[in-house]
């Protein structure tokens, strides 16, 4: 049994543990906290199978961007601590028996079928350098940049989306309104006094 | 060298799991986003281990085009979700009927 091996176990089973977790707990806040362990595991899980980019940035981006949005949207809705009701305990065999029903399912097809493949048989990476990163950065920018482009057009609308939804007019604020300045006239704003000596 | 049915098993274990946790938690639509996280996480560890076990880079692509996608995602479902909590105060999925039929 050597070290990757183990460090696969390791690393695993706790992934698993956590992913439980997530979905059991009754409260949002531990719920997060335990999907950010749950995607630090599952980094050092794409640390054993090579992509170093990708686990970098699923740490930066996911554990520091969007977890963290998700815990502001926690600690901003100021929800209940929810009870196990009577709803969860009538979903629970329903989730349990999906659970069970889809592993037994998929990991019957994955051992009879993953078992005799020549791996080596479709190498065609198209090698830069050694290092995973450059690899990745090259084929981003010259076979998939088309691609990268609308990656970055989709952020953009995801920006301006979640700008639009959560945007609330202060009363208090003092704002132009570029419509109502062009329409005005000079008869709005100038009135003429023609007996000033009386 | 780790077996590709492992990776593939631990991620089938952690997709099952995130559909168990959407049959639980019908109350809540924050940990209902919080199992499609965990659902795009397993989906990515089936692209990484086949494009490594291939010899094939693009899947490694592939995951970086679904992270973006994830992030623009979660950040739009989060946003309805405040305007949900605006409007009704309450997150609760049993809430959102509105119509009595």
């Amino acid at each position: 049994m050597n070290i990757e091996l183990i460090t696969f176990f390791i690393f695993s089973t706790l992934l698993i543990f956590t992913c439980i977790k997530v979905i059991t707990s009754s409260n949002p806040v531990l719920s997060a906290i335990n999907l950010v362990f749950s995607f630090f595991l599952s980094a050092v899980l794409w640390l054993l199978l090579g992509a170093e980019f990708l686990s970098i940035i699923l740490i930066l981006v996911y554990v520091g961007a969007v977890m963290v949005l998700f815990l502001f949207v926690v600690m901003m809705l100021d929800i209940n601590i929810a009870k196990k009701t009577a709803a969860y305990i009538k979903y629970l065999p329903l989730g349990i028996a999906v659970f069970i029903a889809f592993n037994i399912l998929i990991i019957y097809f994955f051992i009879n079928t993953f078992e005799n493949i020549d791996y080596n048989a479709v190498k065609n990476i198209e090698i830069i350098s050694d290092s995973n990163t450059q690899n990745l950065g090259y084929l981003l920018f010259t076979k998939y940049i088309i691609e990268f482009e609308i990656a970055g057009l989709i952020l953009l609308l995801g920006i301006i989306s979640a700008i639009v939804l959560t945007y609330r007019k202060n009363p208090k604020n003092k704002y132009q309104n570029p419509t109502k300045q062009i329409s005005a006239s000079k008869k709005d704003r100038l009135k003429i006094i023609t007996d000033l000596k009386e | 060298m780790i077996p590709i049915s492992y990776y593939l098993i631990l991620s089938t274990i952690i997709f099952t799991i995130s559909i168990a946790g959407i049959f639980l938690n019908r109350k809540n639509i924050l940990v209902l986003l919080m199992s499609l996280e965990l659902m795009f996480l397993s989906v990515n560890f089936n692209l990484i281990t086949l494009g490594n076990y291939l010899g094939d880079l693009t899947g490694q692509v592939f995951v970086f085009f679904v992270l973006t996608v994830v992030a623009a995602e979660s950040a739009i479902g989060l946003a309805l979700l405040i305007v949900l909590f605006r409007s009704k105060k309450s997150i609760d999925v049993d809430d959102l009927s509105e119509l009595k039929g």
